[in-house]
């Protein structure tokens, strides 16, 4: 397994290598000057070469790729030509925001779609299947940013139960946080239980149906231990699967609940700097959502092997 | 193999997942509110997100704002469009108009408590002048900017040649201002960014708490010293009433609609257009257009591409265009538009219909089919590039295009994001090598309401020129007659010849003037007018 993990942590260097290379080679061939979004309307060419220059634009690609991945390796990520802050600065600035609403959102949906999803196939057929598959087909359905609006419009400008907007850290107090966080939360919820709803339903189907499930309750076994013990363990894996991407994909960025909501996270981050051609800024996070999926995807098999001990990896 | 099940004892049970799905529910539910924000903080929705804080460096608007609260000026401009002294206590003028000698008033401070001396706004305005368009027809006429080491309120300019504009010039209400900052900062080239934000304005800037594109945090200076008289856009007493301003960036207009309307945001510098009635109706906003010069939105020929290299052509191309149709597309409400024909904005000193009758009347069409034929118009595509991102830019290429192939123009109407744009249209390359042949944009009328500062006059051509870049030799040797013009009437003439040859040589069309209120929430009182925002003078109660 320690091999496994080694083996597994030294194939991601190429990996984000290519990355690196990828998207440093795609910036500098889309359109768009930095010097001139910099410089402003009245800027003549010889204050934006010089401006470029200062910036390190002028030099050759292959010598601005070799200084950048130079300074990534001793951990230094440049600075934004736009704002002239620290890239790191701004994404642990932008980092609270967004792995907040990844906790809250992951845990509330897994609290809330497991039992729904096991509920749904142990009355598989009835209406209360119905009813979760309905939500299923809603949360799905409908856009988030169309959920977003209606839980403003109902639980902020009508009952007036929560703020409209903003984000304010933890370290403001947990009453404050959990009030703020609480509706962009609900709104992603509401997608992340139709996913994991709809897969736990499907995993125990078919789970339900096996032998053993069957001689589980010919011994005589309470039901809910038979769907929590036997039937919802063996169900982990592809739950464990979608709830590890569904992390990695908020923490990448939520754009439209980030934007709907005000809360300053990596996905606005990422658009802003996108629209600014901030190329250092963008190089940074993209190789940081890259990251982020290849050490997800490390935990999730390392979680397979931890919940169905079946699996072995060599 | 196969292991046998039931391994490993499950630990959670039924029952207990549902109950703490409903605890942690009512928890997020139920969070109870705390840290208000003070009652003495502006809370404030910009136009933009403030990224660039070097307000020389760049023209953006958003960069200006941020210098009007940290950074004070010589002069400003009052709401009759006239230099009032700001910094300023008193000034002379020898009698060969060669020597300004100005005093500064007493008691002006920067915010790391250095006080404001000559040398410091000598080193501010050469830097300003190496940026600024007006400041760069300054420096042409300037000789030496010094202090004085007899007394560091001194500040004096001596000039080559007598140049009429030197107090309008310090007094320039919009992107650049010539803010003043310490000579330490000032000396830094103007290429690169200062590395501080200390300037004696009447805010200071918390940089502790700045976020790019999330928040700009600014605090009451306190050792500020207003003028006596009252405030009259930049001009004036500049009197803090609050503590503290924040600008937050909304990323989305419902958003900072549902804020405002639930007391979360206290100012919105510029919402659209279209929930501006939803605005009106509440009684807790107060809508109100403070720029009353508005913003003028031109379309912009390329000289140096054919067919656009032919004033025929380009003539042609504008005779089409009627600003109702534009007008009509982009704001919609007459109530906050204007057909305007004056390339120095209408509602200022210079303001002028010559030559503009067919955009604003409409009824250039025939005349726009003469001049294609005069013109041997062989059917090239125009290239007309479309930013499709930035709301007030994407409908005027779409209009345009429509009213020239009306007239008989191909048009190549061209799809991309704004900062695409800004970095093409730089280049001055034939089309086939990414090259263009006309774009749309807007300017705050203070930006071009004279021939200074209006860069769509600038006739120096592909060296010196702005994008687009018409050589006109004639042009340039009437704006130089203007930058010496002694009387205001004098500079009305001069500006009229100045707009007719411009039209007739096809330069630029402005086509419709057009008015973006504010709203803010009732509890804040004393907003100001003024080209650009402000926000001394407010007080939140």
């Amino acid at each position: 397994m320690v091999g496994y993990i080694i083996q597994r942590i030294l194939a991601a260097i190429p990996v984000m290598g290519f990355v690196a290379l990828f998207v440093f080679l795609m910036l500098r061939l889309t359109p768009g000057d930095p010097a001139a979004i910099i410089a402003g309307d009245t800027a003549t060419p010889e204050q934006l070469d010089r401006i470029r220059e200062a910036l390190g634009l002028n030099d050759p690609l292959h010598i601005q790729f070799i200084t950048w991945i130079g300074n990534l390796l001793q951990g230094e990520f440049g600075t934004s030509v736009i704002s002239g802050k620290p890239v790191i600065e701004l994404i642990q600035a932008r980092m609270e925001p967004t792995i907040s609403l990844a906790l809250t959102t992951i845990i509330l949906s897994v609290l809330i779609a497991v039992p729904l999803g096991v509920i749904a196939a142990w009355k598989h057929g009835t209406l209360i299947d119905r009813f979760v598959m309905l939500i299923s087909v809603l949360g799905f359905s409908v856009p988030v940013f169309v959920i977003g609006y209606l839980m403003i419009s109902l639980f902020s400008m009508q009952l007036n139960w929560f703020p409209v907007q903003g984000f304010r850290p933890i370290g403001d107090g947990l009453g404050e946080f959990l009030h703020r966080i609480a509706l962009p939360t609900f709104t992603l919820t509401l997608l992340y239980i139709a996913l994991i709803a709809r897969i736990t339903r499907t995993s125990m189907l078919e789970i339900l149906g096996d032998d053993y499930i069957r001689t589980a309750r010919a011994k005589g076994l309470p039901e809910a231990r038979v769907l929590m013990r036997h039937a919802l363990r063996n169900c982990s894996v592809p739950i464990i699967t979608v709830i590890g991407i569904g992390f990695a994909l908020i923490i990448s960025g939520v754009v439209v609940t980030e934007s709907v909501f005000n809360l300053p996270g990596l996905g606005r981050l990422t658009v802003d700097a996108v629209l600014a051609r901030d190329y250092p800024v963008i190089q940074a996070v993209i190789l940081l959502a890259s990251l982020i999926y290849v050490v997800v995807n490390l935990l999730i098999d390392i979680a397979y092997v931890l919940l169905d001990p079946r699996i072995r990896y060599s | 193999m196969t292991k046998p099940l039931d391994l490993v004892k499950w630990p959670v049970s039924l029952g207990r997942v549902m109950r703490t799905s409903v605890m942690t529910a009512s928890v997020l539910a139920f969070a109870a509110m705390a840290a208000p924000v003070s009652a003495q903080t502006i809370i404030a929705s910009k136009h933009s997100a403030l990224r660039v804080l070097d307000p020389i460096l760049t023209t953006a608007y958003m960069s200006r704002n941020h210098g009007y609260m940290i950074y004070d000026t010589l002069f400003a401009l009052d709401e009759d469009v006239t230099p009032q002294p700001q910094m300023v206590d008193t000034w002379e003028v020898s009698d060969d108009g060669l020597t300004y000698t100005f005093t500064l008033r007493d008691g002006l401070m920067f915010h790391d408590g250095a006080p404001v001396t000559g040398e410091d706004v000598a080193a501010s305005i050469a830097r300003w002048g190496e940026r600024d368009s007006m400041g760069q027809v300054l420096m042409e006429y300037v000789d030496t900017m010094s202090g004085s080491s007899d007394d560091p309120n001194l500040f004096i300019i001596q000039l080559k040649e007598p140049y009429g504009l030197v107090i309008d010039s310090l007094a320039k209400p919009s992107s650049n201002v010539p803010f003043i900052m310490p000579k330490r900062l000032a000396e830094t080239p103007s290429t690169e960014p200062v590395p501080e934000q200390i300037g004696s304005g009447p805010f200071k800037w918390v940089a502790d708490e700045f976020q790019p594109g999330v928040k700009a945090v600014y605090e009451k200076f306190e050792d500020y010293v207003p003028r006596d008289e009252p405030a009259s856009w930049a001009a004036g007493g500049k009197v803090v009433k609050v503590d503290r301003v924040e600008w937050v960036v909304f990323p989305d207009d419902q958003t900072t609609l549902n804020a405002i309307q639930s007391g979360e945001l206290d100012y919105w510098e510029q919402p659209p257009i279209d929930l501006l009635p939803i605005l009106e109706a509440n009684p807790d906003v107060t809508v109100r257009n403070t720029n009353t010069l508005g913003y003028q939105t031109i379309i912009r020929p390329n000289a140096l591409n054919a067919p656009m290299d032919d004033p025929l052509i380009r003539k042609a191309a504008i005779a089409s265009i009627y600003q109702k149709n534009v007008l009509d597309a982009l704001i919609g409400n007459p109530e906050y538009y204007e057909l305007c024909g004056a390339m120095f904005v209408c509602g200022t000193p210079l303001a002028t219909d010559v030559g503009s009758e067919t955009l604003t009347e409409g009824n250039g069409q025939d005349l726009a089919r003469e001049l294609l034929e005069e013109a041997g118009y062989d059917g090239t595509p125009i290239v007309l590039m479309h930013p499709t991102d930035v709301g007030t830019l994407r409908t005027q290429p779409v209009v345009v295009a429509q009213a020239m192939r009306d007239v008989g123009f191909e048009v190549d109407l061209q799809a991309m994001d704004w900062q695409t744009l800004v970095g093409r249209r730089a280049s001055q390359a034939p089309v086939d090598e990414g090259g263009w042949h006309m774009f749309a944009t807007n300017w705050v009328g203070a930006d071009v309401f004279n021939p200074l500062v209006n860069n769509m006059v600038n006739g120096k051509g592909p060296d010196g020129g702005w994008f687009g870049w018409p050589e006109v030799p004639e042009i340039e040797e009437l704006r130089t007659a203007y930058a010496t013009a002694e009387t205001l009437e004098e500079q009305k003439e001069i500006a009229a010849q100045i707009q007719e040859l411009a039209y007739d040589e096809g330069m630029y069309a402005p086509i419709g003037q057009y008015f973006v209120p504010s709203a803010w929430t009732s509890n804040l009182e004393g907003v100001l007018d003024g080209p650009a925002p402000y926000f001394w003078n407010i007080s939140k109660n």
